[in-house]
């Protein structure tokens, strides 16, 4: 059959979606926020079921399906429990590569934090890596307060 | 479980872009190959579950893209947001209900016409996470380490699934990618993060896959024979990547245990003829074998240097090629289950597997395998 559309010039249209949310980080998120920029402390939720202490924060336990009541204080010192180094410019990094991130187990929490990996050399990376958090000097109530963990 | 069959397929190409097709021309495509696959009409489809993602199409509601071209008008249509496996289960589920006898499953996406990094950079937790900026890529990609550090799995032997599979794909006509790959070719590729390079990574594609399912009476009425679907199940681990340990996949093997149970299959080994997976990334081939108790743990790339897994091998894994070879996403799984049931058929033309007669389908939701949808296809009733 005569395909009518052969030869005919692909039109293409572009267009962005820009829709600003608000997200409210709600209690939990708050707290832990407001004491890294405030008081630089690392906070940590706790599931009185399983004990399990969790960074960031939750107000559920996900693997009991319970309320996290308590509030524990975690160390800013941690072990490095997966890494990867990016190396291409990929659209959603926010900086030119290459930028680490890294899974930190922080002494305390019994979940890791995903955040970067800083002052330190992407080829002397390990797993297995003690690391300490740096925070930003000027923090907003965000999870960049924290700039990145450093090996120590 | 009662019994419900596969008894039509159809698949478009898949391409890095397909320039002259809007998601409804990709569905029609796709629709009409299942429909003429089993000698139906849309008269004798009961209902329809589409399955696609709203921020890769680009709108809201993206069910409804596809709606018309999927003959829904007038039926029962409802969408499924997630990977094609999930659709298909849900399809699956209508017809177990007693209330439908066939069911039209569509998945689709256009990755050509999205950013795939931002798109997925939005699955992180928009408080916790999302400004660092990772995606899918370097996600994975971390998690390709610490399995590695875990199994000793080598570089080399993720490259040598990119071989095998980029290999099927020269034998498959609707792969977007066939190559003729050595090693050192995958090794020498662009480090994109550490540790994947370009070529263990599959590409971002465009594609649509459609699937009929119907219960054991419709079934036996449709012109080739059915597949029958002997196990399915899936299971969900955490949200958070730092809640599991990456190096594992716990959601895949009770997904593939409650699955294989079902099907009575004691060893996945010995006891399958095919396997079609989600491999996305090289190591994930490797991974979600061992999960699925095919390899032992820490084995599958041994096994796969061994030749096991090679077409000709024990245990033939992704003979059309795999994601690797062409990746839309959310048609993806499906396209998994398809390709089982080309092969349970004989019509899988120069990748045939000879005497393929049971086959396992597995597709993955979420980041870094979080959740997983085993399915377990079977030639004889």
């Amino acid at each position: 059959m005569e395909d009518i559309f052969e030869g005919m010039e692909p039109m293409v249209y572009q267009s962005r979606i820009n829709i600003p949310y608000n997200w409210w980080a709600g209690d939990t998120a708050s707290r832990f926020l407001l004491a890294i920029r405030d008081e630089r402390k690392i906070l940590g939720t706790q599931c009185d079921s399983c004990n399990r202490v969790f960074v960031p924060p939750r107000k559920t336990c996900p693997t009991c399906f319970t309320d996290n009541q308590g509030w524990v204080n975690v160390s800013d010192v941690g072990i490095l429990e997966a890494f990867t180094v990016a190396r291409r410019q990929l659209a959603a990094l926010p900086g030119k590569v290459p930028i680490c991130f890294g899974l930190i187990k922080l002494e305390g929490a019994d979940t890791a934090l995903l955040h970067y990996l800083g002052e330190v050399d992407p080829e002397e990376i390990k797993i297995g890596m003690r690391v300490q958090a740096r925070f930003a000097e000027e923090r907003e109530g965000k999870i960049t307060d924290i700039a990145y963990f450093r090996p120590i | 479980m009662e019994k419900a069959a596969i008894i039509g397929v159809g698949m478009t190409r898949i391409e890095a872009n397909k320039v002259r097709d809007t998601f409804a021309d990709l569905a029609w495509e796709a629709v009409n190959k299942a429909l003429d696959d089993a000698g139906m009409n849309m008269d004798d489809i009961d209902n329809i579950v589409t399955t696609s993602n709203d921020f890769w199409d680009g709108r809201t509601i993206s069910c409804m893209a596809v709606s018309d071209a999927s003959g829904a008008y007038d039926k029962n249509v409802s969408c499924v947001e997630g990977d094609g496996t999930f659709g298909a289960f849900y399809g699956l589920s209508r017809i177990l209900s007693g209330s439908y006898g066939t069911t039209l499953v569509t998945a689709h996406s256009k990755g050509s016409e999205g950013v795939s990094s931002l798109i997925t950079n939005a699955t992180f937790d928009p408080i916790y996470e999302r400004a660092l900026g990772m995606d899918m890529i370097t996600g994975c990609a971390m998690q390709a380490g610490a399995f590695m550090h875990r199994t000793g799995t080598t570089a080399e032997q993720l490259a040598m699934v990119s071989v095998k599979n980029h290999g099927n794909a020269r034998y498959n006509p609707l792969a977007q990618l066939p190559m003729d790959l050595t090693v050192d070719d995958v090794l020498n590729s662009e480090m994109i993060a550490d540790p994947l390079h370009k070529l263990d990574c599959s590409p971002v594609s465009d594609g649509c896959c459609a699937m009929i399912i119907a219960n054991e009476e419709r079934a036996l009425k449709y012109k080739k024979g059915p597949v029958w679907i002997k196990g399915v199940a899936f299971c969900s681990d955490t949200y958070f990547l730092g809640d599991r340990d990456l190096s594992q996949a716990r959601s895949l093997a009770e997904a593939a245990r409650k699955a294989f149970a079902m099907a009575g299959i004691s060893n996945p080994a010995k006891d399958i003829d095919v396997v079609e997976l989600y491999d996305a990334f090289t190591y994930q081939e490797l991974m979600w074998l061992e999960a699925m108790g095919i390899s032992a743990d820490g084995r599958a790339g041994r096994d796969l240097e061994e030749g096991r897994f090679a077409i000709d091998g024990d245990l033939p894994v992704n003979p059309s090629g795999g994601l690797l070879s062409g990746h839309p996403v959310i048609a993806a799984g499906l396209m998994r289950i398809g390709e089982v049931v080309k092969q349970l058929r004989g019509d899988a033309g120069q990748y045939q597997v000879k005497g393929a007669q049971r086959g396992v389908a597995q597709g993955v939701n979420g980041r870094c395998g979080q959740s997983h949808c085993v399915w377990v296809l079977d030639k004889n009733k």
